[in-house]
């Protein structure tokens, strides 16, 4: 964050900034601002370009000597592959529709957070190599010699967007800025030029299955802490199996449920869910991790990690997949999975054991969504559930970008929110939905180092958050997807104090009755139930 | 008239001017943005400015007499703390209300006839800005702190449950050993 200024800059005052157009500002490399950039080891783990030390601050970003003919090789290697990519750069009308609907620039008020303009980035120089009028009238036709100050300006903007497509929803010709990032991205991992909160989990996930490298029997071990958990709370002792074969389900959820706070509490939830209805399931421990920040990288990548899940199923030989709360998960398997590594067709269209309900929707890539499931076990009256033991939470949700507005997914979540708890109210009807707003921290930028720029990223969240929490008294705020459960408590606490995080599953968990469960006095995280704040502190005693 | 009247009277442009000098302080194409787009949701920057002035002045209108000035001074303040700002560029708004009541009165031909009531009208303006300046340190200071929080509690719930692991499993193989 910020370094201190040079007696210079502490003598400007000025009030107003210099007026230039955007192709002449050049981005600052402030701390807090810029993500780190990615470490040799973890692009050698991975075959990656370029692997070297380097500081995206420093002057001197070691590129390869070749870099300009790299990037322009790249770019038509990716106009001629990606029908999208080229369609994108030609068809755009400038009509600004799309300008102020990205939470970045709501923000921070930089006008190169317009995703028109993180667009016009790249396609200034789509201009210039690749159109005839670009080559030779330049400036007039919005056209720029690709140079090394922009390398530094894609990675800059390219790595402060989320890739939300809040921007697309907008677009009267449905152009996608964030595949436009993923472009931007994959020309700057040819150089060497991506950042190591992605290439860590993405090396780490190519390695050991997850994204914090957690070997499998360390990913056991914390499973079974948390089966001693729910025993504490609920007296019922759950039996979850590892690469268990012939299991009818293989269950994957992203690691973070498995490994922080609060997702934590979901992962109880689920098992406690599982137990209750005996699903026939299994975890993997090799593929340990919903997560695919490949997704963030290159189109080969996420195809990479994506594969282990579905090679898991096969030697597992279970008949289909249910997935966790996860965001970009569902992106990938929603959007892409199918014609990577699909269709999977040595498993079974997935149908409920408990319901028979057959999951049309998942045909192809196998793969049930948890929120679905259990809204569905729901819908049967399949589950015992006492709402009022979340009484004391008044809860709205967050729709997570990627199972909004890449899977459609906005009612099943609802549906179980309201059967699980008896206090519940959206915001405002231009933030939830498919026109959500970003947490702010997707994508892989959700780093500790990038704090500044995420709590300006998450300020349009966050002040719909805040708007329900001081109508309604909302002190709860409910989402389905890991990096939600991970940056949405900092963001809570700078912009909105006073309301905490959950999963869906937590809640269920907490108002799921279990058959043989002892009297529960307190919620999953130990604190006490509504009405029971009295038996707690007599325990405590 | 005296000088608060004078200040109540012409709330409405003075609110305007000073609106317009801080919405001024960003680019060009966002302060466009800023100013007109009114659905606080869409744009929470502009809206918490608003909201933030307009509570701003009626406290300084009735000379501070409480903290009931620090959540409209946060409103703004906590909005410009995480953006490009310098700490001087960011409660730097507060002083130009000094300018945009001058200039106000200058146009209505009145500066000389306040002259002297300015002088307590910019004591309490000053009041304001070292409060806001005040809340601008809490909010850096926090966001230092979450980035703390989030390192320890990458790490540290990690080990805790490990060593909570390998408490259980050396309690089991005592157990195991005494029996
Ligand atoms: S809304 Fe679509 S066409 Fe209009 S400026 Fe944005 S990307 Fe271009
Ligand atoms: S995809 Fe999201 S973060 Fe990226 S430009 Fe569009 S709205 Fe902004």
């Amino acid at each position: 964050m910020a370094t201190v200024p040079k007696p210079s800059e502490l003598g400007k005052v000025d009030h107003r900034p210099p007026q230039r157009p955007w192709t002449e500002t050049t981005p600052e490399f402030r701390p807090g601002t810029f993500c780190y950039g990615a470490k040799a080891k973890n692009l050698d783990v991975v075959g990656m370009p370029n692997p070297r030390e380097w500081n995206p601050a420093d002057e001197d970003w070691k590129l390869p000597d070749d870099w300009k003919d790299i990037t322009l090789k790249g770019m038509e290697d990716r106009l001629n592959k990606f029908r999208s990519f080229k369609l994108f750069m030609d068809i755009c009308v400038r009509c600004g529709a799309c300008a102020d609907k990205c939470h970045y620039f709501i923000g921070s008020g930089d006008p190169k957070n317009m995703p028109v303009l993180r667009a016009e980035l790249i396609r200034s120089i789509y201009r210039k190599y690749f159109t005839g009028s670009g080559k030779i009238f330049s400036k007039y036709a919005g056209a720029r010699a690709l140079t090394e100050q922009i390398i530094k300006e894609w990675f800059y903007y390219y790595y402060q967007c989320t890739e939300c497509r809040r921007c697309s929803v907008f677009c009267p010709y449905g152009i996608d800025t964030a595949e436009i990032t993923m472009m931007g991205r994959e020309l700057l991992n040819e150089l060497g030029c991506g950042i190591d909160w992605i290439m860590g989990p993405v090396a780490n996930c190519y390695m050991n299955g997850n994204h914090l490298g957690i070997q499998p029997h360390a990913f056991k071990d914390m499973i079974m802490f948390f089966v001693d958990e729910i025993e504490a709370v609920t007296g019922v002792r759950v039996e979850p199996t590892f690469n268990r074969k012939g299991a009818e389900v293989l269950f994957i959820t992203p690691s973070g449920d498995v490994f922080a706070d609060p997702g934590t509490y979901t992962l109880m939830g689920y098992m406690m869910l599982f137990h209750e209805i005996g699903l026939d399931y299994t975890w993997s421990t090799y593929a340990s991790e919903g997560g695919n920040f490949g997704l963030f990288t290159s189109h080969e990548m996420m195809k990479r990690l994506n594969a282990k899940m579905y090679a898991e199923a096969k030697r597992l030989k279970v008949k289909w997949l249910l997935g966790g709360e996860c965001g970009h998960m569902w992106r990938v398997i929603n959007q892409y999975m199918d014609t990577m590594n699909g269709p999977a067709d040595f498993l079974e269209v997935p149908k409920s054991p408990i319901t028979g309900t057959v999951f049309e929707n998942a045909k192809s890539t196998k793969m049930v969504h948890i929120a679905e499931f259990t809204a569905d076990l729901i819908r049967h009256g399949k589950l015992n559930l006492d709402p009022s033991r979340n009484d004391n939470k008044i809860v709205t949700f967050h729709d997570s970008c990627n199972p909004s507005r890449a899977m459609g997914f906005f009612e099943e979540p609802r549906y179980v929110l309201k059967a699980v708890c008896n206090h519940f109210y959206d915001m405002p009807e231009n933030t939830i939905r498919e026109k959500t707003f970003c947490c702010g921290s997707g994508s892989g930028l959700n780093t500790d180092e990038f704090m500044e720029m995420r709590m300006r990223g998450g300020l349009p969240r966050a002040n719909a958050v805040r708007y329900v929490h001081e109508k309604y008294g909302v002190n709860m705020l409910a989402c389905i997807c890991a990096i939600d459960r991970a940056v949405l408590p900092p963001l809570m606490n700078y912009w909105v104090p006073g309301v905490n995080v959950t999963g869906l599953h937590e809640l269920v968990g907490n108002a799921l009755v279990m058959k043989g469960e002892k009297k529960r006095t307190t919620d999953l995280r130990y604190e006490p139930l509504p009405g029971m704040e009295e038996e707690e502190e007599a325990e405590d005693v | 008239m005296n000088l608060t009247e004078y200040l109540q009277r012409n709330q409405k442009p003075i609110l305007q001017a000073w609106f317009q000098s801080v919405v001024e302080t960003y680019p060009e194409e966002t302060a466009k943005f800023l100013k007109k787009e009114k659905d606080p949701f869409a744009n929470p920057v502009g809206s918490s400015i608003l909201e933030g002035i307009q509570g701003i002045f009626t406290q300084i209108l009735g000379g501070l007499p409480s903290d009931d000035v620090l959540p409209f001074l946060d409103r703004i303040v906590r909005v410009r703390a995480i953006q490009d700002f310098t700490p001087a560029q960011a409660v730097s708004f507060m002083f130009s209300l000094k300018d945009v009541v001058r200039s106000r009165m200058e146009k209505d031909g009145l500066l000389d006839r306040y002259t002297a009531d300015l002088v307590a009208f910019d004591r309490t303006v000053d009041r304001a800005a070292l409060m806001a300046f005040n809340i601008f340190m809490e909010c850096r200071e926090k966001l230092y702190q979450l980035r703390i929080d989030e390192i320890k509690n990458r790490t540290g719930r990690l080990l805790e449950r490990a060593n909570a692991i390998w408490e259980s499993r050396r309690a089991e193989d005592g157990s195991r050993e005494e029996s």
